[in-house]
C-alpha cells in the first residue's frame, strides 16, 4: 500500500507499457517530423489547415496580431456573448481568457467575476507581448466562439473544460480518455497536475477505468460521481475527427484533444505533437501492441477504413 | 536498424581511440593512472672548491652520463665568471672551467637531477683505453710479488671463473688472512685498495676497471665518490664493492665516471678538492613525464592540453569536468526519470559547489533562491514581459548576493562570501523557473523539481570533485571520448526508468 511498489521491467513489457524513453525515441522520434511541430505548437496554424480541411474547430471570431488593433477590440466583439481568448503559443492552459456573457458594460467570467474593455485590453497586450509563450516570443491573441459544453460531463468536471484525448498513431486512433478537471488540478484537463483520466472503449465510447494520479478511482474526487455510467455522446463522430487530423499534421504519433459542444458535437481544441503516457493506465492496457499491429497495416487507407480497423481491433 | 549499427561502430570506434590513447600515454609514456604516485628525484651536487692562486684557471671534471636504470632529467652548473664547456672524451664526458684570473677560495657547482626509471636502458661502453694498459707487478719488491702471486694461485684454485675469481679475491682482500700482503704493499706504495685488486685482477688477464660512484638514498652531505669494481666476463659487466663482493641489485647505484681517468684536474689552483651532496625531493610522476615529453614533443603530449599555459590549463581542469557532471545528468534522467527543473542547471550548480564547498553552496543556493522567489512573486504582480522580468531578477540575485556578502562579512562568517561563485544568470533562471513552476503546478512541484536538481547537483559535485575523476580526466582527457560514447549509447536507451516501475506498478493488476 505504502511506499515504494515496483514492477519488473520485464513485466512492463509483457503488458507492452510504453515508456518515456521508447516514447520519444521510437515514436516522437521516428514519426513526428520536426518541421511539422509548428503546425501544432501554433494554435492559429492548427485552426487554419483544420479548417482548410473541413474539420470541426471552434468557429474563429478574430485575430489580433499587434498593438494597434487592441483598441478595435470593441467592434470585433459586436453581437458576441461568449468568447475565449487565447494565445496561439500558450500551452497547458495559460493566458487563456474565457468570458460567458455580457452585462452592460461588463464582461462576466465563469466564476462570475466582471471585467471592463480596458481590462480584457490589458490581457491581449500581455498576450501580445509574449507574456505566455515559450522564450517570450511575440505571440497572436485568437479570439473565439465560446463551446457550449455538452452538460453530459457536468457531473464529472469540476470547474473546469473536459476533453477527450485520442491518441492517433499513423492516423489510426490508438486510445482515448476523457480527461476531467478537478479542484487540485485547478480546473485543467492535465494529468499530471491532478485531473482524473478515464480511459473509454474505442468501440463503444463507454468508461474502462479511471486514474488520478497513476491510481485507479472509481468516484470523481469533487463531485462525487462514479465514472462507470459516463457514456460520451457523438462517438461515431469524434474518431474519424481525431483520425483526419493525421492527414493535416503528418504527425504519425498525435495526441488529439476533442471538446463536445452541445450543438455542434465535437470540436478540435488543440493537438499535441508529445502525448503523455498516462492514458495507458486509464485503459488498463499498454499501447505498444497497438502501435505494433498498427504498423502491420498499409499506409494509404483512408479516414473511414482506419476508424473501422480501430474499432474491431482495440475495442472490448 | 542502420541507424542503430551505425551508433554501435560510432561508439565502438570513439571508445577504442580514446580508450587506446589512454593505455598509450599510461603505459608507454609512463603517465600514472592515479594523482598520487609520486617519484624520487635525487639531486646529485658536486662542489669544487679550490684557493685560486692568481693565474690561469682550468678545471677539468668527470661528470656522468646516462645508465642503465637511472635517467639524468637536467644538468645544471653554477659557476661565477667561468667559461663551461662539456668535452667528449674516450673516457666519458668532462666539464670543463676555465677563467684567466681569480682571486681566492672559488666554488663551482655541478648538479644533475636523476631519477630511477628501471625501463632506462643504455649500452655501455664495453673497451675503454685505460682497459688497453697490460698490467704487472714489476713495481713491487719480490717479496711482495710472492705475496701476491701465492695469494692469486690460492683465489684462482677456489673459483670458475672471472666472477666468482673477483668475489673470491675481494673476499681474502678483506679478510685478516691477507693483510699481510696489504701491509706489504700499502707500505711502499700510496695505492688505495680498489688500485691494488685492479692491479691483481688485470695481472691476471681479468678485463675490469674502477668506476666511482654515489649510492643514491636520503639527504646527504659532504660525501666523496665511492669506488667500485667492473668486472666484464665476455658478455656482460658485473658490478663489485671492494667490501661486499658482488652488488646484485646495483638500481641505487648511480655511476659517476668509469676508467681510469682522474676525477678532477685542475691548473692554476691549490687545496682542489671535490665533495659531493644528494637531496632528494618527491615529485608526481606525471609531472615528471609530462616534463619529459614535452621536452621530446612527443605528439601526443606536445599537441595536447599539456601544451598551453598554466592558466589555460587550469580553466580547462574545470571545463572537462563538466562532461562528467553532464554524464550524471544524462544518467540521472534517462536511467532513473528524475526531474530536474532546467537540464544542466545541476552542472552548474555542481561546478559552483566546488568552489564553495558542499554545505555552505547548499544553504547559499536555497537561501538566494527563497529569497528571490518573494521578491519574484511580487514581480509577478506587475505583470512584466519576460525579458525585463528576467532582468530585474538578474539585479535582485545581485542585490541579495551583495547583501548576503556584506552581512555575513561583519558577522564573520567568510564562507558566506564565496557566494560570488553562484552564477548569477543561471540563479535568475531557477528563480525565474521555479516561479512559474509555483503559479502553474504548485509548490509541490516546486520541491520535487527543486529538490531534484539539488540531489543531482549533490551527486554530479561529489563525482566532479571525487580526485581521481577529476585527475583523470584532466590528464587523460581524451577518456572524454568513452564519456561521449556512454552518452550517446543512453540517448539510445529506449528502456524504462526507474520511476516508471513505480509509476506503472499497478500495470500488474491489469
Amino acid at each position: 500500500m505504502f511506499g515504494f511498489q515496483f514492477i519488473s521491467p520485464r513485466q512492463l513489457r509483457e503488458k507492452g507499457i510504453l515508456g518515456m524513453n521508447r516514447r520519444n525515441i521510437h515514436y516522437i522520434g521516428r514519426h513526428n517530423d520536426r518541421k511539422n511541430f509548428p503546425l501544432v505548437d501554433n494554435k492559429l496554424k492548427t485552426k487554419q489547415i483544420a479548417q482548410e480541411a473541413g474539420i470541426a474547430v471552434p468557429s474563429m471570431i478574430a485575430t489580433i496580431q499587434n498593438q494597434s488593433e487592441i483598441k478595435h477590440l470593441e467592434r470585433l466583439l459586436v453581437g458576441v456573448n461568449g468568447f475565449v481568448i487565447k494565445p496561439a503559443h500558450g500551452s497547458a492552459g495559460k493566458g487563456i481568457l474565457v468570458i460567458v456573457g455580457r452585462e452592460g458594460n461588463h464582461f462576466i467570467k465563469p466564476n462570475g467575476e466582471r471585467l471592463t474593455l480596458k481590462e480584457i485590453q490589458k490581457d491581449i497586450s500581455g498576450i501580445l507581448s509574449g507574456l505566455y509563450s515559450l522564450g517570450g516570443k511575440y505571440d497572436i491573441a485568437m479570439i473565439e466562439s465560446l463551446v457550449e459544453f455538452d452538460p453530459i460531463f457536468d457531473n464529472y468536471s469540476y470547474e473546469g473544460v473536459p476533453d477527450i484525448r485520442v491518441v492517433v498513431y499513423r492516423g489510426f486512433p490508438a486510445m482515448a480518455m476523457l480527461r476531467c478537471s478537478t479542484k487540485e488540478s485547478d480546473g485543467k484537463a492535465n494529468l499530471h497536475q491532478g485531473a482524473v483520466g478515464v480511459g473509454i472503449d474505442l468501440a463503444t465510447g463507454k468508461p474502462i477505468n479511471a486514474v488520478q494520479h497513476d491510481r485507479t478511482v472509481t468516484i470523481h474526487p469533487d463531485t462525487k460521481h462514479n465514472f462507470s455510467q459516463l457514456k460520451i455522446p457523438h462517438w461515431e463522430k469524434l474518431l474519424p475527427l481525431s483520425a483526419s487530423c493525421y492527414d493535416i499534421t503528418q504527425l504519425g504519433y498525435l495526441g488529439v484533444d476533442i471538446v463536445l459542444d452541445k450543438n455542434l458535437g465535437p470540436l478540435i481544441l488543440e493537438l499535441n505533437a508529445r502525448p503523455g503516457l498516462a492514458i495507458q493506465i486509464a485503459n488498463r492496457e499498454g499501447s505498444v501492441p497497438r502501435f505494433e499491429l498498427i504498423d502491420k497495416q498499409a499506409m494509404d487507407l483512408s479516414v473511414e477504413e482506419r476508424v473501422k480497423f480501430s474499432i474491431e481491433n482495440f475495442g472490448k | 536498424m542502420s541507424s542503430r549499427l551505425q551508433i554501435t561502430f560510432f561508439t565502438i570506434f570513439l571508445s577504442t581511440i580514446g580508450i587506446a590513447i589512454t593505455l598509450y600515454k599510461g603505459m608507454v609514456l609512463g603517465i600514472p593512472f592515479t594523482p598520487d604516485e609520486t617519484t624520487s628525484i635525487y639531486r646529485l651536487g658536486a662542489k669544487i672548491s679550490f684557493q685560486a692562486k692568481d693565474e690561469p684557471i682550468k678545471i677539468s671534471f668527470a661528470i656522468p652520463s646516462n645508465q642503465n636504470g637511472i635517467k639524468i632529467l637536467s644538468e645544471e652548473t653554477a659557476s661565477q665568471g667561468y667559461g663551461y664547456n662539456i668535452a667528449s672524451t674516450e673516457q666519458g664526458k668532462r666539464a670543463e672551467w676555465t677563467k684567466r684570473e681569480a682571486q681566492g677560495e672559488q666554488s663551482i657547482f655541478y648538479s644533475v637531477d636523476v631519477v630511477m626509471d628501471s625501463h632506462h636502458k643504455v649500452k655501455i661502453p664495453n673497451e675503454l683505453p685505460s682497459d688497453k694498459i697490460e698490467e704487472n707487478l714489476d713495481e713491487w719488491d719480490s717479496q711482495t710479488r710472492d705475496a701476491a702471486e701465492t695469494l692469486l694461485a690460492e683465489v684462482y684454485s677456489h673459483s670458475a671463473d672471472d666472477y666468482s675469481f673477483t668475489s673470491e679475491l675481494l673476499k681474502r682482500v678483506n679478510q685478516e688472512k691477507s693483510s699481510q700482503l696489504l701491509s706489504l704493499v700499502k707500505s711502499k706504495d700510496s695505492y688505495r685498495l680498489e688500485k691494488i685488486v685492479y692491479k691483481l685482477l688485470r695481472h691476471k688477464g681479468i678485463h675490469v676497471r674502477i668506476v666511482n660512484a654515489l649510492k643514491l638514498e636520503g639527504n646527504r652531505r659532504n660525501l666523496t665518490l665511492k669506488p667500485y669494481l667492473e668486472v666484464y666476463d665476455g658478455t656482460q659487466w658485473q658490478l663489485f664493492s671492494l667490501k661486499k663482493g658482488k652488488v646484485l641489485k646495483p638500481k641505487t647505484l648511480f655511476i659517476w665516471q668509469r676508467g681510469g681517468m682522474s676525477l678532477l684536474d685542475s691548473f692554476g689552483t691549490r687545496e682542489a678538492q671535490v665533495k659531493f651532496s644528494i637531496t632528494k625531493r618527491l615529485v608526481p610522476i606525471k609531472d615528471m613525464v609530462l616534463e619529459d615529453s614535452l621536452a621530446k614533443k612527443s605528439i601526443l603530449i606536445d599537441l595536447s592540453l599539456f601544451a598551453l599555459p598554466t592558466s589555460e590549463q587550469n580553466a580547462f581542469r574545470h571545463i572537462l569536468l563538466i562532461p562528467i557532471g553532464a554524464l550524471v545528468v544524462v544518467f540521472i534522467r534517462i536511467l532513473i526519470g528524475l526531474r530536474t527543473s532546467g537540464t544542466f542547471m545541476p552542472i552548474l550548480l555542481a561546478l559552483a559547489f566546488m568552489e564553495t564547498k558542499l554545505v555552505t553552496g547548499l544553504i547559499l543556493f536555497v537561501s538566494i533562491v527563497g529569497v528571490g522567489l518573494v521578491i519574484r512573486s511580487y514581480l509577478s504582480h506587475l505583470n512584466l514581459l519576460l525579458v525585463a522580468r528576467i532582468s530585474s531578477v538578474v539585479i535582485v540575485v545581485i542585490g541579495i548576493m551583495s547583501i548576503f556578502s556584506i552581512v555575513s562579512y561583519k558577522l564573520g562568517i567568510n564562507e558566506a562570501l564565496t557566494i560570488t561563485f553562484f552564477p548569477m544568470i543561471i540563479l535568475a533562471w531557477t528563480i525565474e523557473r521555479m516561479s512559474i513552476l509555483w503559479e502553474e503546478e504548485g509548490a509541490k512541484e516546486v520541491y520535487l523539481q527543486g529538490g531534484g536538481s539539488l540531489f543531482v547537483a549533490v551527486l554530479a559535485y561529489f563525482a566532479m570533485s571525487n580526485e581521481l575523476i577529476a585527475y583523470l580526466s584532466f590528464n587523460f582527457s581524451e577518456l572524454l571520448l568513452v564519456v561521449l560514447s556512454i552518452i550517446i549509447l543512453l540517448g539510445r536507451y529506449s528502456g524504462y526508468r526507474l520511476f516508471e516501475l513505480v509509476r506503472f506498478k499497478q500495470v500488474k493488476e491489469f
